[in-house]
């Protein structure tokens, strides 16, 4: 049985149900994100971990005891939220004894778990600065600290980093990682960004409508999307319509080309997903799907050539690395495209708009 | 200089004339008890006056217990509507608002109906009793000023994350309130307080008419009864508001984390 074991969980508000069916088994010490776009019912899910929502039915278990009936107080469960929601009128060691000082935790054993709390972070010496003094950045892992210091059984952060710049983004993220893991802390990770939840998460739920549409590492989530939505939320996919020509073969036509996909298939029609890095500019040696179509910009990044280019009347992007020999793609050149079948995903059934 | 410039500053000083005139004649007149010289007889006279000293603190003492009630009755009340039912936020505003509307008149008629000696409260039959309606009265009186305060003090703060983070953190609700609400409305609850005092000070008919010793029917009877006293005691009466309003504004500075965030 897991450490954090969530069961058949909804939640209706009024007659508009946000979360349908979701079940999570979670290990201890593991970091898990909720990936979803907005309004999928991430926070909802992770608001009834912590006790804020009551869930319509189901089951939220932490190390085997039920905790539906404890309120939030009783849960022992660290939160952190996207507007940090630090005490304005406590300074930063305040803020971070606020959850010991409640639980009546010693004068002497509180400052030292405070200046243990503030080394964690990097911010020593920041003991007597009020909220209003510090950076987003800054806020954010007092924050952090605040929810570590009472040794929560779970943390839960709701989109901690979308009040941030891009740049303070990536590196908190991997402080969060980093410190998670130092400290081996079961974690909910709530994001609507794919990159930052593949980035840092044991494992990650792709939510869509309230329905946990695919559970999985990073890897597989990425290459092996069990949805149409999976595949077309998380990282960049090209889409290309195809015709079956034979079910039985997997033969199918794409343009003027035909190819073989080696395996059976169920519909007449299907979309071929191809993600950027699979897709190469020519012929190449294993890639024995050939497309023909033509090149419409070239982004010359440095290390990497980001091509945009038309196929079978479809736009798609591509990437390939940079070689000093090899110069860029003029625009507006005809060019052929290669794949190798098993790099392609293929979706079945309607596409969405 | 500019027309425009000119025409502000005649509408300043019209407007500063209107305001310390009748200010500078009270305690010119208020100076002149001895005749022919300015003196503080007046003053002299009130402060030695047993019945000022009784009266006065009798509504100190009042107004300060008015405002804890206030508080107490408000602050979780204001802090409840916003967490839980913001919806009936222009209710509660509505109801809060009444006793602008209603007289005192009115509220003290229907407490002496209500609660009198042969009733089910008898609480006009004893003085601690009477005190205590008293208080009760001018904390409905100071409603609609300690409501306003504290609903602007709860918007400056995000109520509703700062009480879950708390409760995340093990808190409960006293705790939340004291430790969490409280203090990031002390400003606005200390205005609310010092408006509070004033009205208390000064009011006059619920005392008069439940027959407390305040300050309020002494300044009645002063004023009925002798010349220049009255003036002096307005005076009084008058900075005693401005030191109110003062200490609001100390109240304000000395608090550290209020001040707006650096740019
Ligand atoms: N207290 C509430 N009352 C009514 N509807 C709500 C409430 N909270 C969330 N919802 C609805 O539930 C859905 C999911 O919300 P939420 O869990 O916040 O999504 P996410 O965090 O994935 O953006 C949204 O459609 C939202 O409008
Ligand atoms: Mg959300």
């Amino acid at each position: 049985m897991s450490f954090l074991e969530i069961e058949h969980l909804e939640k209706s508000f009024g007659s508009v149900r946000v979360v349908k069916d979701f079940n999570l088994p979670i290990e201890k010490g593991e970091f898990v994100s909720l990936l979803g776009p907005s309004g999928c019912g991430k926070t909802t899910v992770l608001r009834m971990v912590a006790g804020f929502e009551t869930p319509s039915t189901g089951s939220i278990r932490i190390d085997g005891r039920d905790v539906v009936s404890l309120r939030p107080n009783q849960r022992n469960i660290g939160m952190v939220f996207q507007s940090y929601a630090l005490f304005p009128n406590l300074t930063v060691a305040q803020n971070v004894a606020f959850g010991l000082k409640v639980k009546g935790v010693k004068v002497a054993d509180r400052t030292a778990r405070v200046a243990e709390m503030l080394r964690l972070i990097g911010l020593e010496g920041y003991d007597d600065r009020y909220p209003f003094q510090l950076s987003g950045g800054q806020q954010q892992r007092v924050a952090l600290a605040r929810a570590l210091a009472v040794q929560p059984q779970v943390l839960l952060l709701d989109e901690p980093l979308s009040a941030l710049d891009a740049k303070i983004r990536v590196s908190l993220r991997e402080e969060i990682r980093d410190i998670q893991r130092r400290l081996a802390i079961t974690t909910i990770f709530v994001t609507h960004d794919q990159e930052e939840a593949l980035s840092i998460s044991d494992r990650v739920v792709v939510m869509n409508g309230g329905v946990a549409e695919q559970v999985g590492q990073p890897f597989e989530i990425y290459n092996r999307p069990s949805t149409r939505f999976v595949a077309e939320f998380v990282g960049t996919l090209n889409l290309i319509e195809a015709r079956v020509l034979d079910r039985d073969s997997g033969r199918i036509g794409i343009g003027s080309r035909e190819a073989s996909l080696g395996r059976p298939l169920t519909s007449d029609r299907l979309t071929l997903g191809i993600r950027p890095e699979a897709l190469t500019l020519g012929r190449a040696a294993d890639r024995d799907m050939v497309l023909e179509g033509r090149i419409d910009d070239v982004h010359f990044l440095g290390s990497v050539i980001r091509i945009q280019a038309t196929v079978a009347g479809e736009r798609v992007m591509l990437d390939t690395f940079n070689r000093p020999g090899t110069p860029p793609p003029a625009p507006g050149q005809a060019a052929e495209f290669s794949v190798h079948p098993e790099d392609l995903l293929v979706l079945e059934g309607e596409r969405s708009p | 200089m500019k027309a425009p410039r000119v025409w502000s500053w005649i509408a300043l000083t019209l407007g500063l004339l209107y305001f310390f005139l009748p200010l500078i004649g009270t305690i010119e007149f208020s100076l002149r008890k001895r005749r022919g010289e300015y003196s503080l007889d007046a003053y002299r006279w009130v402060f030695e006056d047993p019945k000022f000293r009784e009266t006065f603190s009798y509504s100190v003492v009042m107004a300060l217990f008015t405002i804890v009630v206030g508080v107490l009755i408000v602050v979780p009340t204001a802090y409840w509507v916003r967490l839980k039912f913001p919806r009936l936020r222009p209710l509660v505003e509505f109801v809060t608002l009444l006793p602008l509307v209603i007289p005192p008149i009115v509220i003290v008629f229907g407490y002496i109906r209500l609660y009198n000696t042969s009733s089910f409260l008898p609480l006009t039959g004893t003085a601690s009793g009477t005190n205590l309606l008293l208080m009760m009265g001018y904390a409905t009186l100071s409603l609609p000023y300690m409501y306003r305060a504290v609903d602007t003090g709860l918007r400056t703060i995000d109520v509703r994350t700062l009480t879950e983070a708390a409760q995340s953190l093990g808190a409960n609700w006293p705790t939340i309130i004291g430790r969490v609400i409280m203090p990031n409305v002390l400003v606005a609850v200390m205005s609310g307080a010092f408006l509070t005092f004033a009205i208390v000070i000064g009011e006059f008919v619920m005392a008069a008419l439940l027959n407390r010793p305040a300050f309020g029917p002494y300044l009645q009877l002063i004023g009925a009864n002798r010349a220049y006293e009255p003036a002096a005691l307005a005076v009084i009466a008058f900075s005693i508001t401005w030191i109110c309003m003062g200490l609001i504004q100390l109240a304000t500075l000395l608090t550290r984390h209020s001040r707006p965030p650096r740019s």
